[in-house]
């Protein structure tokens, strides 16, 4: 058996992956999706916890962060196509009427 | 079985969803070049509704919903302080929807969605609730931001603020993550028993870090502060004026809940909470940080924002304080701040005018002769902010200096002290050029519609009001401190 | 019955999962991030197998790697992709970043190594038959207010969508 905090242990990299790529990626798709890796980090840290715990309430938390998951790319992604149609990139230095 | 108190507990979420379904269905059936009346009086009506939903709760205190909510004397203050916000936001944007050819039905509705996030936000003590809350509103927020859309810097806004958000959202679930491992639990009264059982073990230290960075990105608290002048400048004005105040204030409510509920044994028996330094070193940053930013701009809007940063500040300073005294002075400030700085932001937004052309502190000379009314509200709106007696501003400041010297926090105060004389500087800056420069070129002031007149007219009630007799406001915010930490 | 969860898959997944998740934020492609991303989130549905949660592995697969993801990769054609590719892949702040991160990922390791003592070695086998099922029975029953609340939220996501991404306002 594996022990339990090496899930965590994975989460967390995972985490600072998503994290890293937020912060040096330009292409605004790719930052979007080093979001999602960060959230899919959090839920094996949820499953792991749940597994630790004995409940199966952190099995039903990873089902609502999935849920605003869908929520926030649907947003996001159709932000991301208002801003390509104003300005023509998704490169975050010339998205730079308001410096990111 | 749930009982008929339960749905009564969550009455305002449910009218404002209710509204904002009818204002979604009537849309399609109206011209849309006269919709933006009647769309924007179901809204007010809406928000109005949920106002006295918020004020007939008072009567029906307790959890509901497998206590995932609670209606106490706090969430109802914060109820109360959100849907006035909304309604006072709805009225008016009913001129400004029509200058800038804005959609009126999606724009109410999103207004009166996103209420029903930050009311919820108040009075959930389960995390995942919060969380889900939470996000409502933002993503409301967000989608309004970027309402401008013929603007590339209301779009832009939207993403940026879109994008840090969602950054900061990681962090606080990743929060929440960690203090379910810790504790097995996420229901805030479940935490505070476990962590007061077994001690708060590492983890919990980590997971009160990472929530405190998730929820400091939406209240605009340095170090995690700079989306706050861009987004503020680029998206609409009412709409700022909307998101600088409610789910600002609602986020206060949870970091409130979360950081005194679990840690009120401690804090009763007298020690210092283990989030104590990060609050107090965020305060200090803030404050500094957003006052000497404000110094130099020569947007107003951009001025404001960073005030709001400063402001952030001055709230986080009772979170440091005393306990009790700190969270009353800290509801007292929520309520006065949310009163001034959504006047003041109203009236730029009205002075801005098509295409918010005219924000600049150039335009604002000789506002006091060309717009004597617009400029008068906005006097006592600066002065508020400043803290100058008799306003809200003033007592306000008072309570939360006097709450930080109660609990021996001499430094902060000085620092505090300070920047409040500092920010006089800027704040002084406008009003001077309103009353005694010139202007330079021609600048059309708006007639000021009945909608607005109303806005700004209980602004500065409000203001004037904790102004003058803040006793009963205070009074209930004390008490409401009470119910949280016992 | 015997547990599936041998060492061996442990760390077959997370090595794919951790090489897909580097691939992601390396890669100058944005369709090859979102097909490492996907590897990613599949690796990680056998994680969550192996902990017994088949219900949030199915799910996982069928909304994130078959839903949110085709929506990535639709949005990635719509904007044409051979001119994003040919812009420059880091922001200036890559050592800042990268030193951030660090930071924080020697944090979080820390936190573990200390705190490890709190962890049982040994997971308990939850029920994995009824796992579904009572995930439902929490869902509406325990949590029916937040599940509610989502759908308010899905709503609220859909209007701003269609907001956002229509061409006429």
């Amino acid at each position: 058996m594996v022990p339990l905090h090496y899930y965590l242990l994975l989460s967390a990299i995972l985490f600072a992956c998503g994290v890293t790529g937020f912060l040096i990626k330009r292409n605004i798709i790719t930052i979007f999706m080093s979001i999602e890796l960060m959230l899919n980090a959090v839920n094996l840290s949820f499953v792991a916890f749940a597994a630790r715990w004995h409940v199966l309430s952190g099995q039903v938390f990873v089902f609502f962060v999935m849920v605003v998951a869908a929520a926030e790319t649907a947003v996001g992604l159709a932000i991301i196509i208002a801003v390509y149609r104003t300005r023509e990139t998704l490169n975050v230095d010339q998205v730079n009427l308001l410096k990111l | 079985m749930i009982a008929t108190a339960d749905y009564i507990r969550i009455l305002p979420e449910i009218v404002l969803t209710l509204f904002g379904l009818i204002v979604m269905f009537v849309d399609p059936l109206l011209p849309e070049s006269r919709n933006v009346k009647p769309l924007g009086i179901i809204a007010l009506i809406g928000s109005l509704g949920a106002v006295a939903a918020s004020i007939y709760q008072m009567r029906y205190p307790g959890p509901a919903f497998w206590n995932f909510v609670v209606v106490d004397n706090f969430s109802i203050f914060f109820h109360l302080l959100v849907t006035i916000a909304a309604a006072l936001v709805i009225m008016a944007s009913f001129e400004y929807l029509r200058v800038q050819e804005i959609r009126a039905g999606e724009y109410f509705g999103l207004i009166l969605f996103g209420t029903v996030g930050m009311a919820l936000m108040s009075s959930a003590v389960e995390l995942v609730l919060i969380f889900i809350a939470l996000e409502i509103s933002s993503i409301s927020t967000y989608i309004l931001a970027g309402f401008r859309r013929r603007d590339a810097g209301s779009v832009e806004s939207s993403l940026k603020y879109f994008l840090l958000g969602s950054f900061a959202t990681a962090f606080f679930l990743y929060g929440i993550a960690l203090m379910f491992g810790a504790t097995g639990s996420t229901d805030i009264p479940q935490i505070a028993s476990a962590l007061r059982l077994n001690g708060a073990p590492l983890l919990a230290y980590v997971a009160y870090a990472l929530m405190f960075v998730g929820l400091g990105f939406k209240i605009a608290s340095a170090p995690f502060h700079v989306w706050t002048p861009d987004v503020y400048e680029g998206a609409p004005s009412p709409v700022v004026a909307f998101m600088s105040t409610a789910p600002k204030m609602a986020v206060f409510a949870v970091l409130l809940r979360i950081l005194f509920v679990t840690e009120s044994p401690s804090l009763l028996a007298g020690s210092r909470p283990v989030w104590f330094w990060w609050v107090w070193g965020s305060a200090a940053v803030s404050m500094t940080l957003g006052n000497l930013g404000a110094l130099v701009q020569n947007n107003v809007k951009r001025m404001l924002a960073y005030s709001a940063i400063a402001h952030a500040g001055y709230l986080l300073v009772a979170f440091a304080a005393a306990p009790e005294a700190g969270i009353s002075a800290a509801m007292f400030y929520a309520a006065s701040y949310t009163a001034m700085n959504l006047g003041a932001f109203i009236v730029v937004s009205h002075f801005a005018n098509a295409g918010e052309r005219y924000v600049t502190l150039d335009d604002y000379t000789g506002l006091g002769r060309r717009s004597p009314l617009l400029a008068m509200t906005l006097t006592i709106f600066l002065i508020s902010l400043i803290g100058i007696p008799a306003t809200a501003g003033f007592f306000a400041k008072f309570y939360v200096f006097s709450a930080a010297l109660k609990a021996n926090l001499v430094w902060l105060t000085i620092i505090a002290v300070v920047n409040s004389a500092i920010g006089a500087y800027y704040y002084l800056r406008v009003i001077v050029a309103m009353y005694m420069r010139d202007s330079t070129q021609e600048i059309p002031v708006m007639r000021v519609p009945a909608g607005v007149t109303a806005t700004l007219l209980c602004s500065v009630a409000a203001v004037i009001y904790l102004g003058i007799l803040p006793g009963r406001v205070l009074e209930f915010a004390t008490r409401s401190a009470q119910s949280l930490l016992r | 019955m015997n547990p599936v969860a041998t060492p061996f898959f442990f760390y077959f997944l997370s090595a794919m999962a951790l090489i897909s998740g580097v691939l992601v934020i390396t890669r100058k492609n944005p369709v090859h991030s979102a097909i490492a991303l996907i590897f990613t989130l599949l690796s990680l549905a056998g994680l969550y197998l192996m902990l017994y949660a088949p219900f949030v592995a199915g799910v996982q697969i069928i909304l994130y790697a078959g839903g949110i993801m085709v929506l990535f990769l639709f949005v990635i054609m719509l904007v044409s992709v051979s001119r994003v590719e040919r812009e420059s892949q880091f922001n200036k702040q890559w050592l800042v970043g990268i030193a951030a991160t660090a930071a924080l990922g020697v944090l979080f390791i820390l936190v573990y190594a200390k705190g490890k003592s709190v962890f049982p070695e040994r997971t308990v086998q939850l029920p994995e038959q009824l796992n579904t099922q009572q995930v439902a029975v929490w869902l509406y029953g325990t949590y029916m207010l937040p599940f509610e609340i989502a759908s308010l939220l899905l709503l609220v996501a859909i209007v701003g969508a269609v907001v956002m991404a229509k061409k006429r306002i």
